[in-house]
């Protein structure tokens, strides 16, 4: 009874809350002060032809940062958790888990490149079209996700997939510490040239920056998916 | 037309959600979870926010559901079989 009634309280304070947002709703018919000082002067100072792309890695760099580094450390906890028990035994994994479906294997080998090649294509043109370094990251985590699937015995090297996630994550924050003597600030990206509106090679360390997230959040996510598989 | 179909979508969003609450199959539940994500996807397309969908169709509706059918497989019990 008493846990109804406080269901119910809670339930008659959000709905207060959601009326006073939904009366009170007009549409813009502008944008706020500083997404128009972004969607003016986004392309010509930084140069790159996605505009989602230049505020994420360059105008709010510093958040994407944390995003980053809040994977890390959920990527961290999932491996303590779920760290082995059995060191000091074989540490080869166990080879008897049933092989997949026909249709499961033959998808594998049509789409895992295809899926790869999408997620680098993502996070290499992030800065043109839409997409970048999350995004790509998590389609090649996918495709990784296929291969776990698809090869029940197989499994990646964990250690090169941590190398090449500390060897991003450590060169991501060090190219952003070089824009604090080279250009404006910290993670700008005016370090390398700004070369022509929309080619691939422009918009500075946008490009860069992306490549790193992407491997990292591919390594990452790749790495938690196989723990989750094999612990 | 396009608010009938974003309309659509937000229904499909609900209605797979309060599967993902009220269905008993764990399966099932998963899979109903994973399916909102995909309408919810969908649905940042239509309001032209394609970053957030790629995002959101990857980590969403399939890493998410993956991990989950991983941790259901290793955690599953004996005796409550039938509940799976």
């Amino acid at each position: 009874m008493l846990k109804k009634f406080f269901a119910a309280l809670a339930l008659f304070i959000v709905a207060i809350m959601f009326y006073d947002i939904a009366s009170n709703y007009q549409e813009r018919q502008q944008l706020s002060g500083v997404a128009q000082y972004y969607v003016e002067k986004g392309p010509s100072e930084l140069g790159a032809a996605n505009l989602v792309t230049s505020v994420v890695v360059t105008y709010r760099g510093l958040d994407t940062l944390g995003e980053v580094t809040v994977l890390f450390i959920s990527a961290a906890g999932i491996g303590l958790l779920l760290r082995r028990q059995r060191d000091d035994k074989d540490p080869s994994p166990q080879k008897d888990n049933a092989p997949c479906s026909e249709i499961v294997d033959t998808a594998f080998h049509l789409l895992f490149p295809m899926i790869l090649l999408f997620g680098i294509y993502i996070f290499v043109n992030g800065h043109l079209t839409p997409g970048g370094g999350f995004q790509g990251g998590a389609v090649i985590a996918s495709g990784m996700m296929l291969y776990l699937l698809a090869k029940p015995n197989n499994t990646f090297n964990l250690q090169l997939l941590k190398k090449i996630e500390s060897f991003s994550g450590s060169a991501y924050v060090l190219i952003g510490a070089l824009g604090l003597f080279l250009a404006g600030g910290f993670l700008d990206n005016r370090v390398l040239s700004l070369g022509e509106f929309g080619s691939l090679f422009s918009a500075g360390l946008i490009p860069v920056i992306y490549v790193l997230i992407g491997l990292k959040v591919g390594a990452e996510l790749s790495s938690v998916l196989t723990k989750f598989r094999d612990s | 037309m396009l608010l009938i179909i974003t309309v659509i979508l937000c229904i499909g969003i609900i209605i797979s959600a309060l599967l993902a609450i009220y269905l008993n199959n764990m399966i099932s539940i998963v899979i109903s979870a994973g399916l909102s994500g995909l309408f919810a996807s969908v649905t940042y397309v239509m309001l032209a926010a394609p970053d957030v969908a790629m995002t959101e169709a990857a980590i969403g509706s399939g890493l998410t559901t993956l991990i989950f059918l991983y941790a259901i497989n290793k955690t599953k019990c004996k005796d409550d079989i039938n509940d799976y």
